[in-house]
């Protein structure tokens, strides 16, 4: 086939591509447009998106919409066009390079494990055309390149094996030369993700290094098998998910209704052990400070991993609106457990003579100016211990009604997960 | 309190963006979890009409640049690690002129740092993000408020200025609960696309008068649409350095700062008598603004600018700078990054920082080292 004497129709505005005398690119770009006309689509319900390489100047010779993105990227960019139209009858088309499917491999995996509708071409000329003839992912071994004169020591992958393995609907592999837009047309039918590799030469760097190469017998030593592989499976399809409108609508309005004798804002740390409500505990405090017509303010403390170690909780509660809601130091510490104990140590060790540090009685006494109260709040078990610390701080300190915990309780529905009645006869 | 004509709920700020988003017109959230932005992504999963888990933070972004050029308005939510990986993509969409809104919620760094420690270190790389040193225009919440209204606002500049945009937060803002006043929220309305619809042909980055030029989405049947990140003409296609190409390159920092004044959001609070000002953004304004209440109370008053458009930096910013003595940038960090894009790597003696780095900065920390 001479490029040349192809006839334009639709899908190109010239059959002069931009491409080396020789260059498997032209065969691919003028046997697409072919194939895209066999299937009579109309150019603006094609979008072309191409990656970074000599194929992707092609841009300017398509009459259809054309998206010209980053190295390795245009796969998932594609895939974010897919999404957004969510429409089998628009074709989305990557022309991507061995370079590209490199660097954006996990791209192509993901798109073909989602088996999203596009049409993938990988240009494989084994090395990178582009940047002056160096190898890639997908050279194969011994085919010689400008980095490696010897040959490639390595093995290439096989774009072709991994696309199938993660869920494409359709991948295929084909020799460059002559006309193969059947092969295209049959890849850009699919519904779901279909990857045709195009094993070509590039005339400035490979066919000089490997003047004996023939792309047949560098497929077949490379086991670079020639076929097509497909998987019965749907196209990608938007779960049937059910949103709600609003976030907001969906939040407990507060009704105060219960007094409080806070002069000035206290701050209020509350600490013990990843596992034990101690998060939990500190809503609940919040929402019964609230139901107390106080404006409060809560932020949990843990390490990264949330199961073990501390679990912290900083309070804060006021008449007025809260500015700042750090806590340098607190007025009340609340400690159920060594492991809270141990990360608010050095708070604790600044505490003064008018602060107070409500401690489980377990647990050793730190060194600190401030007041002490000692309490067994671990006997009601280990997963009560924080909200019991915090109605045992209420009952003593009597900042608001007692009954504004029991309400914040009942109010947000968690009586299935807190013994209330138990927590009370212990206190009392 | 006076409870009287309120509507109090017990409420995060991450509820308050992402619902405020959507409001706004945002319909799709692409993301990759990562601490502290971890509510955002639960509350999008709640209430985004398109919801995709990505990968990773590099898909996310063309994920959200390919669902940008069909028409969507994507949003994401990230921290530094993930937003590290983003930085090609988010050039890639600056230079196509994709809208789309990226909340970045800071935690202690450098590299993965401390994911559950707050932090405000990273403006630098924001300033620093596009090759070129371009302007990313980026909002920051100074409180609940604005994260609302100024997150509708984003979405809004977003589309009407065809760019990507960085919504700025911390870790300290999007995970603490509060009791808050739900009327203090406005209605918010959703930002009208007015897609190209002309007879004459579509150029993808023709121009009009606010230097953004009309939008049309990929697989519209009437008009091609050609984007392109590569340097390129009116139409999209690549044009290496020709004049055409490089202006329309030049156009995208004109198209920011024509536009910056309508965008242009702060708090400043005075009293027309004080020789000091506090300067501040995101997380730290609330200490600063409390520092300022302490000191009025003891007799000495403090004037307060709370930048809530961070990026560029307003010329109306320097107009309000130049009239004091003294001036304190408050920041979550030990690098003066907000006084160094101010004021260069040496500030004169009357300007200077009060940071932190491991914990929020105190007022009381602010009152001692500034009066």
């Amino acid at each position: 086939m001479n490029p040349e004497t192809i006839q334009i129709k639709s899908i190109l505005n010239t059959n002069k591509l931009p491409f080396c005398k020789g260059c498997g690119h032209n065969f691919i770009g003028l046997n697409t447009a072919r194939a895209l006309e066999k299937l009579n689509l109309n150019p603006l319900d094609i979008i072309l998106v191409t990656d970074i390489g000599c194929h992707g100047i092609i841009d300017v010779a398509f009459n259809t919409h054309t998206v010209h993105g980053l190295h390795g990227r245009s796969v998932a960019l594609a895939a974010g066009i897919s999404f957004g139209l969510n429409n089998p009858q628009k074709k989305i088309i990557v022309f991507i390079g061995d370079g590209g499917s490199t660097i954006g491999l996990q791209h192509i995996l993901e798109a073909a494990r989602l088996n999203l509708n596009m049409s993938v071409v990988v240009h494989d000329n084994f090395l990178y055309g582009m940047t002056g003839g160096q190898s890639s992912g997908l050279t194969p071994t011994g085919f010689k390149t400008v980095t490696s004169s010897k040959g490639n020591p390595f093995v290439g992958f096989d774009i072709c094996k991994l696309t199938h393995a993660a869920g494409a609907s359709y991948v295929s592999r084909i020799i460059g030369v002559g006309d193969f837009s059947e092969q295209l047309k049959e890849a850009f039918s699919v519904e779901g993700f279909s990857l045709l590799e195009v094993l070509e030469i590039c005339p400035s760097y490979g066919v000089k290094l490997n003047p004996k190469f023939k792309l047949q017998e560098i497929a077949k030593e490379a086991g670079r098998e020639i076929g097509v592989w497909k998987n019965q499976r749907n196209k990608f399809e938007y779960p049937e998910d059910n949103k709600i409108d609003s976030l907001i609508n969906k939040l407990k309005i507060l009704e105060p209704r219960f007094s409080n004798k806070i002069k000035s804002q206290l701050r209020i740390i509350l600490s013990g052990s990843a596992g034990e409500g101690v998060q939990l505990a500190a809503s609940i405090f919040s929402y019964a400070a609230s139901l107390s017509g106080l404006y409060t303010t809560q932020k949990g403390s843990y390490p990264v991993t949330v199961g073990v170690g501390f679990s912290s909780s900083e309070l804060n509660i006021s008449n007025e609106e809260i500015l700042f809601h750090g806590i340098e130091l607190p007025d009340y510490a609340i400690i159920t457990s060594i492991d809270g104990l141990n990360y608010s140590k050095n708070k604790i060790s600044k505490m003064t003579e008018n602060q107070t540090v409500f401690i489980d009685s377990s647990l050793d006494v730190p060194q600190t100016k401030a007041n002490l109260e000692r309490y067994d709040f671990r006997k009601v078990g280990a997963k009560n211990a924080a909200l019991f610390s915090l109605m045992y701080f209420i009952k003593k300190t009597n900042i608001f009604e007692f009954e504004a915990i029991i309400e914040a309780v009942k109010e947000q529905k968690l009586e299935d997960k807190v013994d209330l009645k138990k927590l009370i006869q212990e206190i009392e | 309190m006076n409870q009287s004509n309120k509507k109090l709920a017990i409420v995060d700020a991450s509820r308050l963006i992402i619902e405020a988003m959507k409001k706004a017109g945002a319909d799709a959230f692409i993301g990759y979890p990562i601490t502290p932005s971890n509510l955002l992504y639960s509350y999008s999963t709640q209430l985004m009409p398109i919801m995709l888990p990505a990968p990773d933070e590099i898909t996310t972004l063309q994920w959200m640049s390919g669902l940008s050029a069909t028409g969507k308005f994507p949003i994401t939510a990230t921290s530094f690690p993930g937003f590290a990986l983003m930085i090609e993509s988010i050039n890639m969409a600056y230079m196509m002129e994709l809208p789309m809104a990226i909340i970045l919620v800071s935690r202690l760094g450098p590299a993965t740092g401390t994911a559950t420690c707050g932090a405000q270190g990273d403006l630098a790389v924001i300033n620093g993000l596009l090759s070129g040193g371009y302007s990313l225009l980026t909002f920051a919440p100074s409180n609940f408020e604005d994260c609302w209204t100024l997150a509708a606002k984003c979405v809004e500049a977003a589309v009407k200025l065809r760019t990507p945009i960085v919504f700025l937060t911390s870790k300290e803002e999007v995970m603490t609960y509060k009791t808050f006043d739900l009327n203090k929220l406005e209605e918010i309305k959703p930002v009208k696309r007015n897609f190209y619809n002309k007879d004459e042909k579509y150029f993808t980055y023709k121009p009009n008068e606010n230097y953004s030029p009309d939008f049309l989405p990929v697989g519209n049947e009437k008009w091609q649409v050609r984007l392109n990140a590569s340097t390129h003409n009116q139409e999209g296609i690549l044009q290496n350095i020709a004049p055409e190409a490089l202006e329309n390159t030049l156009r995208l920092e004109k198209k920011i700062k024509a536009n910056l004044d309508k965008y242009l959001f702060y708090q400043y609070l005075s009293d027309n008598n004080s020789d000091i000002l506090y300067i501040s953004y995101g997380i730290s304004s609330q200490a600063a603004l409390e520092a300022r209440k302490i000191a009025k109370t003891k007799g000495k008053d403090i004037d307060l600018l709370i930048l809530k458009t961070l990026l560029p930096i307003s010329e109306k910013y320097y107009e309000i700078i130049k009239k004091y003595k003294r001036i304190y940038f408050i920041e979550e960090n030990e690098t003066q990054i907000l006084q160094r894009l101010f004021f260069g790597s040496k500030a004169s003696e009357n300007i200077k920082s009060i940071g932190s780095i491991g914990k929020m900065i105190s007022p009381e920390k602010i009152l001692s080292e500034s009066i």
